[in-house]
């Protein structure tokens, strides 16, 4: 066993790689769920916007637009839900599942021309003095643009719900639709909105693994995470900074693992390997007790006529 | 009622078009797959084995593949689907299969099955496979040579014994040349998963490797040596030419075809018996893929004399002395290791860190 073989700094920069595609989706799912849905759709639409974006890179040769194109085809798919929960009114947890299967069988049959395709590079962005710095440079300086960007989003969402009197009309959406119905408030206009900026940024949080992290396309590549972002909105108690916490633990265990791993830490590598997922578990039962936070509305259909 | 007679009718319209496909004396060929046909390793030089027999017998040999087939129930059920339909002969292309074929081959006696990598057979299931670690061998050699940091990264698929093999016949030869080379081994615990072996190789590079070896069969690693920058990776069962010159610096290339061939050929002439096949680099079923500028002209040449040497049979990659990882002796002085040894090792050789996932 070696722990000195493991280098922090190199640690910290990975994982925050890692969590970027789960910190994207988690944010779009927590929008969602503070207007009084639940889209259990998360995984569908990543992995759709995971090929869409992928698609769209290769054709066009720039990732930039891999990443707009993967938003707009998150959205996309995420306007399905909405039309069969809010107009139609359908259960919105057999909705969202039937999205995600739907999603995965969608990006499976799109991605058919695009295995083992080599992806353009998305270029880091290189501050020259700034990333050079002993240990804050590769850690806050020396990563991709849409790493920022997920960070960025997070505190505009916070702030947004926060101090805005858009955030407030969303919470009491999220809330009592029939209170902010009464007020004059378009309940299901702003749901619809808000579904649509969730299945943006699963897209994106989808394109983030097919374009950076990996940057490959494979079926199912998403593998779960999309699920992990959906637990991560309870853990966080549907606050954006948590939700950045949670994202940075998680991605900071699945990187901790494989480095343990190579260091030859002498703990039975099937552990190693299920302990991202055990921590998240077990994260969600101590936090459950703290469910004070939860909009009210979350999965309730809402009509006018009632 | 009427719907039931429908039904019916269909059912046996149906029976009758199969039998009408199991008549004709076109040999059909089937192959399952463990990952996609363009994944650019393993699953894709399969592929090209079955384009070459499709092109060698034109029409008389009509060729089908099943790509993805996940290792365990699955196989089972592809399998049968497969021999259902009216193949003569079944190629299952990876160690997961073996069991779902046997099981599948007792079933019906007269379908030929070939399974790759295994060790189970039967009156109608031969076994094939590939001496990689003769390829491992140069593999090793050139990496001992390159790397500065004195850290060899090795990403490996399944604890299993052709995995183990190829860690150990890559670590001794990249210990002859180089004596303070440490290797670092990474379980992925999959054949594919892009994702998980991008994951892997980061994470060795980040501990300090400069080569990285893999027994995955995803090009993902070579992106993550590429996009790291002064590290070599070698191209797994595909030359993977694209990464070439750098960070791919050589591969070992699976050549399927010739024996897809001749056991095709076998099951149209009537010949097809139940065999045990494995060959290396001198008949051809494993290849090195061009060793590119990056590599020093004489580093290039000492692994050529070495694949030369292995071609000829003139040298044995598992030759004594040797010792295990636990000290006791493996070989003694000038011995080789015989094939029954090989086809089920299971330990590192003495130098090898870390232990082996049960």
């Amino acid at each position: 066993m070696d722990l000195s073989a493991i280098n922090p700094v190199l640690l910290i920069a990975s994982l925050m790689v890692a969590a970027t595609p789960l910190l994207l989706a988690a944010i779009g799912e927590l929008v969602v769920e503070k207007s009084g849905v639940l889209n259990l759709g998360v995984e569908g639409m990543m992995i759709t916007g995971a090929i869409a974006g992928f698609a769209a890179a290769v054709e066009s040769g720039s990732p930039l637009a891999g990443f707009v194109v993967a938003a707009v085809a998150g959205a996309a798919l995420s306007l399905l839900f909405a039309a069969l929960t809010q107009v139609a009114l359908a259960n919105q947890v057999a909705s969202g599942l039937a999205l995600t299967l739907f999603g995965l069988g969608l990006s499976a049959l799109l991605g058919q021309r695009y295995v083992g395709v080599k992806p353009p590079q998305m270029g880091r962005i290189d501050i020259p003095v700034l990333s050079d710095l002993p240990v804050v440079g590769p850690i806050l300086f020396a990563h991709d643009v849409i790493l920022y960007f997920g960070i960025a989003l997070t505190g505009a969402v916070w702030a947004v719900l926060k101090f805005t009197r858009a955030g407030l009309v969303l919470r009491a959406v999220g809330e009592n639709h029939e209170a902010a119905h009464a007020l004059g408030y378009k309940v299901v206009r702003i749901r619809t909105l808000a579904i649509l900026f969730g299945g943006a940024c699963a897209g994106m949080g989808g394109a983030y693994i097919s374009l950076i992290r990996v940057p490959q396309w494979t079926e199912g590549m998403t593998a779960g995470i999309g699920w992990i972002a959906l637990a991560l909105v309870v853990f966080a108690s549907w606050k954006p900074w948590r939700a950045l916490l949670g994202a940075y633990l998680f991605g900071g265990v699945t990187v901790v693992q494989l480095n343990l791993q190579a260091a030859g830490v002498a703990i039975p590598v099937e552990y190693l390997a299920m302990s991202p997922y055990l921590i998240t578990i077990l994260v969600l039962v101590i936090l459950s007790a703290d469910k004070s936070s939860a909009p009210a509305s979350l999965g309730r259909s809402f009509h006018a006529s009632r | 009622m009427k719907l039931t007679t429908l039904f019916a009718s269909a059912a046996v319209a149906l029976g009758l078009a199969a039998g009408g496909a199991l008549a004709q004396d076109k040999t059909k060929v089937g192959f399952v797959y463990v990952g996609p046909v363009g994944d650019g390793g393993w699953t894709y030089e399969h592929d090209q084995g079955r384009k070459a027999v499709a092109e060698e017998f034109g029409d008389a040999v009509e060729t089908v593949y099943v790509e993805n087939v996940a290792e365990g129930p699955d196989a089972e059920r592809v399998i049968t689907q497969m021999a259902l339909q009216g193949a003569d002969l079944i190629f299952t292309t990876s160690f997961g299969y073996m069991d779902p074929t046997i099981n599948v081959a007792a079933k019906f006696p007269d379908v030929k099955f070939e399974h790759a990598t295994g060790y189970k057979r039967a009156d109608n299931v031969s076994t094939y496979s590939a001496r990689f670690y003769e390829g491992r061998a140069v593999q090793g050699t050139i990496a001992g040579h390159m790397t500065e940091s004195n850290i060899i990264g090795y990403i490996g698929s399944y604890p299993i014994p052709e995995v183990i093999r190829g860690i150990n016949s890559a670590y001794i030869h990249a210990k002859k040349v180089n004596p303070d080379v440490q290797f670092k081994i990474v379980w992925a615990f999959t054949w594919f998963d892009p994702a998980k072996e991008a994951d892997a190789a980061k994470v060795l590079i980040e501990q300090g490797a400069d080569v990285i070896l893999q027994h995955t069969d995803s090009t993902a690693p070579q992106a993550a040596a590429q996009a790291a920058g002064n590290v070599i990776t070698f191209g797994q069962a595909s030359d993977m030419a694209e990464y070439g010159p750098k960070p791919r610096v050589s591969s070992i290339i699976d050549n399927w075809a010739p024996y897809y061939i001749a056991r095709t050929k076998a099951v149209i002439d009537g010949t097809w018996t139940s065999t045990d096949t494995w060959d290396g680099i001198g008949p051809g079923m494993v290849g090195i893929g061009e060793i590119s500028d990056a590599v020093p002209a004489d580093v290039k040449a000492e692994a050529l004399a070495l694949k030369d040497a292995m071609a000829a049979g003139e040298y044995h990659p598992f030759t004594g002395p040797l010792k295990k990882q636990d000290g006791s002796d493996f070989l003694g002085e000038g011995e080789t290791a015989d094939d029954g040894t090989l086809a089920g090792m299971n330990f590192y050789v003495e130098g090898i860190e870390g232990s082996i996932p049960e």
